[in-house]
């Protein structure tokens, strides 16, 4: 009876928390962000275990060892004590032997480019940041997508990720890790999403003034509904090609979702290989692009 | 040319805030420049101040600065908080280039221009009077060091007025901060304000580690100094080791921006990587760097205000040296989210996590100080208990992050930003503060304010709360840190109370200067006459409150860990302090102008470097050099205090401790 009311107050102070929305890293919808999270509160519950006692300790010393208190025994001497220190020392020590092993392990389970099991065979995205969007590949099917994601929900996704010029880190909060996009350089990211549905998607690292604007969904739907989202967009929409893409590259935020009916094959290599040259930067400005350039609006 | 790229056309007239704000600034200085002048106070700060080189003057002019540069940052930080607060399906009140500056420079002044002098001027103070010495070891190279530091400060404040400072973050991540894709003035202001009050800080570190590796009291033994000279070594070191790093990292973004090099460019094989590992090469030793004089500082207040010696010196030195040598080797948790791979991310995990044995001793250490102790709860011990509950949190969360796979979730989202606010603000910021509420009294020879003291450090304890646990909250939701504006719902409510936690800061920021102004007015009635207010156990609380310029008039003779303890409890003990010692004349360093005409120089070379206005970077220069060639050929160094002005000063000392020890009434041990 206690424990479930003891649950019941735990649950209910987790729902205040989240504010009853599906949102942010507690409340993932793939493998990925279900190991990452489970490998956060296992070691948050690990170090709350010594950090409360150590914190009640804290004010419960200081408030006994008060002046006024008269039934307080005063020690002056005790400066050093063999035992003492053997346990000061021994506890973080114990702690972080623990936390170690669980680091250890789960760098190397969770690393971001090593291959999610599963028995469904997973899909190729080549990723690009751009000042300031997000432009989605699709290598197999042969057509992209600005700001919208699409993928078969329960299929691995492995990711290839670059920029187009300055560092950004692709970030969908509820599938689980994120990773740096670089100019010049490829990333890779393994992710999933078990269940149908939107998910918000950004960039986790600041990359100038169109940042907030950077958003992109993502969207996991069944793979009947993916094969329609792909004949649809095969129908539709402008091509990718080397001019279109030096036009992309522009400067540009909250730019609406589009996609690209087809897609120059290697594009993405093009670019990772800086065959295209990187985005240009602020192209203008007043009162003059040396001394105040001014965001795009 | 003759004004290079610099044209009435850097100063933002159609932006109301920062004219307005440095509008403001500008009557304030004219303000306080044309009382100093017109009031005849020039000569004075002109003699005791700007040409002091006595390390306890130069100390509170370090500390002074760090309260200007820390109400600045936080006028930053309240614009932030607020502008998150109310854009919410909105662009707010504040567009993205002016926002992008505005946490930018947040960021560089709390780190460089608050947090850094702050806990530069504490060790300035109290590391010679601990050491039982009377000045350290290059007097005006000090005082060079503190000038060079406010020309820095002053570049950043400049940038508010005139141009723009830099949109990028506090530490400026190329390829953004490359001329392609921050093309304004921004990245130079900071480029240059860093590297001049760089060389500021590293002459510091060059300084104190010489100070504390030559020249203490006789007989004071490395394992008899007091913990705040040993975190203040090992910050020092720190110094020594991570700023050249940081130099040599800025010079090299410094060279792509102006020469066309290609070291961190898209283009040409340049390499942004190579700049996250080297300005986290420092990055990371900084973080100790802050935060270890704090460690310090609670070391002292805690001893002193439980009326015990420190639990576990020995203990302690060992942790403290721990620390600053594995700060070393953790900074690639700052970027994780690479993709350097499994090996060298556990790797760098588990030597960060390693780092929380160091301060997890520390904290059982202090927490054993008190056991047995008797502790008063007097303003500094307060900000101590904060610490002590707060930091453990802020600690916690850090090893959190070192776990790669939740790094993973959180990197750069505003729990990282509530992470390193908690251990920042409940580190360093509390230590200050403690530091400087413990000290004051003799530094000016009257206590500060109890009850407003109190105040301010609730409201800056519950509003941080308020403040940062909302920001763990939405790190948590997925929120990443510097955006302008968002569409998350469940975002906002937790930025409207941190909002709010912001208003209970600002009320203790207010509080603290209150306190100031109070216990200014009063300080006849806060007067301490005995030097030793709290009952002290180190050898600062032996020197008259203010000390004089040599400090002692007899280097004081250490025969253990609490040297000015043995000595009063001897007195204390025989009911009569030692024999009068024989005087002897005192030589002291003059005073010397050399560190502010070098800043002035400097100044004038930094902002036209920023200006690209050679003629004048090449005079500034020049000035700077020549200034030092001056300096080097003087030929009196040093005047002399005759003994019978010794003897006078020591004797009214002696008087006031002698009536202390009539009066005392406590235990006799």
């Amino acid at each position: 009876m206690r424990f479930a009311s003891l649950r019941n107050v735990a649950v209910f102070g987790c729902a205040l928390l989240l504010s009853g929305c599906d949102f942010g890293v507690l409340t993932p919808a793939g493998p990925v962000g279900s190991a990452d999270a489970t490998i956060m509160l296992d070691s948050l519950a690990i170090m709350l275990a010594i950090v409360i006692p150590t914190i009640v300790a804290v004010l419960a010393f200081a408030w006994w060892f008060r002046e006024s208190n008269v039934h307080a025994r005063y020690m002056p001497d005790f400066v050093y004590s063999g035992r003492v220190e053997f346990v000061v020392w021994s506890i973080p020590i114990l702690v972080i032997m623990f936390l170690g092993g669980i680091i250890w392990i789960g760098s190397h389970e969770l690393d971001p480019y090593r291959p999610l099991r599963s028995i469904i065979k997973p899909m190729d995205v080549q990723v690009v940041s751009l000042d300031w969007k997000w432009l989605f590949i699709y290598p197999q099917e042969g057509v992209a997508s600005v700001n919208d994601l699409v993928v078969p929900a329960g299929t691995p996704v492995h990711f290839y990720l670059t920029s187009s010029s300055v560092m950004n880190a692709f970030f969908v909060p509820r599938l689980g890790s994120m990773i740096y996009t670089m100019n010049g350089m490829v990333t890779q990211l393994h992710l999933e999403a078990s269940r149908v549905g939107d998910y918000l998607g950004e960039s986790a690292h600041f990359s100038g003034d169109g940042f907030p604007g950077m958003k992109f969904t993502v969207h996991a739907v069944s793979p009947a509904a993916y094969g329609e989202w792909v004949r649809a967009a095969k129908s539709r929409g402008p091509v990718l090609n080397p001019q279109t893409y030096l036009a992309l590259e522009q400067q540009s935020s909250n730019v609406p979702p589009m996609t690209y009916r087809s897609v120059t094959p290697n594009l993405f290599h093009q670019i990772a290989i800086q065959a295209l040259p990187p985005g240009p930067g602020p192209q203008h400005g007043e009162p003059g692009p040396q001394v105040r350039p001014v965001a795009e609006k | 040319m003759l004004f290079g790229k610099l044209s009435l056309h850097a100063i933002p007239f159609n932006q109301p805030i920062p004219m307005v704000a440095s509008g403001i600034v500008v009557i304030i200085i004219i303000g306080v420049v044309s009382w100093i002048v017109l009031g005849g106070h020039l000569p004075y700060l002109w003699r005791e101040w700007i040409t002091s080189v006595d390390h306890k003057r130069i100390g509170v002019m370090y500390c002074l600065l760090a309260l200007v540069m820390l109400i600045r940052g936080f006028a930053d930080a309240v614009m932030m908080r607020s502008q998150q607060a109310v854009a919410f399906h909105s662009v707010g009140y504040l567009p993205p280039e002016h926002y992008n500056q505005i946490f930018s420079a947040h960021g560089t002044i709390m780190i460089f221009f608050g947090a850094m002098p702050f806990v530069i001027g504490l060790m300035n103070f109290a590391v010679p009077l601990q050491l039982g010495v009377r000045d350290v070891a290059f007097p005006t190279l000090n005082s060079v060091s503190f000038w060079l530091t406010a020309t820095g400060a002053l570049l950043v404040n400049i940038s508010l007025l005139v141009g723009e400072f830099a949109r990028t973050g506090w530490l400026p991540y190329p390829p953004l901060s490359e001329i392609t894709y921050s093309p304004g003035v921004g990245v130079d202001y900071y480029l240059w304000a860093i590297q001049i009050s760089g060389v500021g800080t590293l002459l510091t570190g060059v300084n104190f580690v010489t100070t504390i590796l030559k020249m203490r009291a006789p007989g004071m033994g490395y394992l008899r100094m007091p913990m705040f000279c040993w975190t203040a070594l090992a910050s020092n070191l720190l110094i020594v080791a991570a700023f050249p790093v940081l130099t040599a990292t800025l010079a090299m973004l410094t060279l792509d921006r102006y020469l066309g090099f290609h070291f961190f460019t898209n283009a040409a094989g340049g390499n942004m990587m190579m700049f996250m590992n080297l300005i986290w090469a420092w990055g990371h030793p900084e973080v100790y760097i802050l935060v270890l004089p704090p460690f310090g500082i609670f070391s002292e207040v805690i001893s002193t205000f439980s009326s015990k010696p420190l639990f576990g010196y020995r203990s302690m030195v060992v942790a403290t040296l721990f620390i600053c040598l594995v700060s070393f080797m953790v900074w690639l948790h700052h970027f994780f989210t690479m993709g350097a791979g499994g090996d060298v991310n556990a790797v760098f995990g588990i030597a960060t996590s390693i780092i929380a044995v160091g301060t997890g001793v520390k904290v059982y250490n202090w927490l054993f100080t008190m056991y047995g102790g008797r502790v008063r709860f007097s303003v500094p011990m307060l900000w101590a208990l904060g610490f002590l509950v707060t930091f453990t949190i802020g600690g916690m969360t850090g090893v959190l992050l070192a776990v790669p796979p939740a790094d993973f979730l959180l990197h750069n989202s505003l729990f990282l930003v509530a992470h390193f606010h908690n251990v920042i603000i409940a580190g360093v910021l509390f230590g200050a503060f403690a530091g400087m509420e413990y000290w004051f009294p003799k530094a000016f020879g009257f206590r500060l304010d109890e009850w407003w003291g109190k105040a301010a450090f609730w409201f800056a304890l519950a509003g941080f709360y308020v403040t940062f646990i909302p920001l763990y909250v939405v790190g948590l939701l997925g929120m990443t840190r510097r955006l302008q504006h968002y569409d998350v719902a469940a975002w906002y409510p937790w930025l409207i109370a941190s909002a709010v936690g912001i208003v209970i800061l600002a009320i203790g920021a207010v509080c603290q200067i209150v306190q100031l102004v109070v216990s200014i007015r009063r300080r006849e009635e806060l007067n301490d006459a005995t030097g030793d207010p709290w009952d002290g156990r180190s050898l600062e609380w032996a020197t008259p409150s203010p000390p004089p310029a040599f400090n002692f008039a007899v280097l004081p003779q250490v025969q253990d860990e609490e040297a000015y303890w043995t000595i009063k409890q001897t007195a204390r003990e025989q009911a009569r302090l030692r024999p009068e010692p024989e005087y002897r004349p005192i030589e002291m360093p003059r005073n010397s102008p050399t560190g502010f005409i070098c800043a002035f120089f400097a100044t004038l070379m930094g902002f036209a470097l920023i200006w690209h206005i050679w003629w004048l970077v090449g005079f500034g220069a020049v000035g700077a050099f020549a200034t030092f060639v001056a300096f080097a050929w003087r030929d009196e160094e040093e005047y002399e205090i005759p003994a019978e002005e010794v003897a006078r000063i020591d004797r009214a000392n002696r008087s006031a401790r002698r009536e202390a020890l009539m009066t005392y009434t406590g235990p006799r041990l």
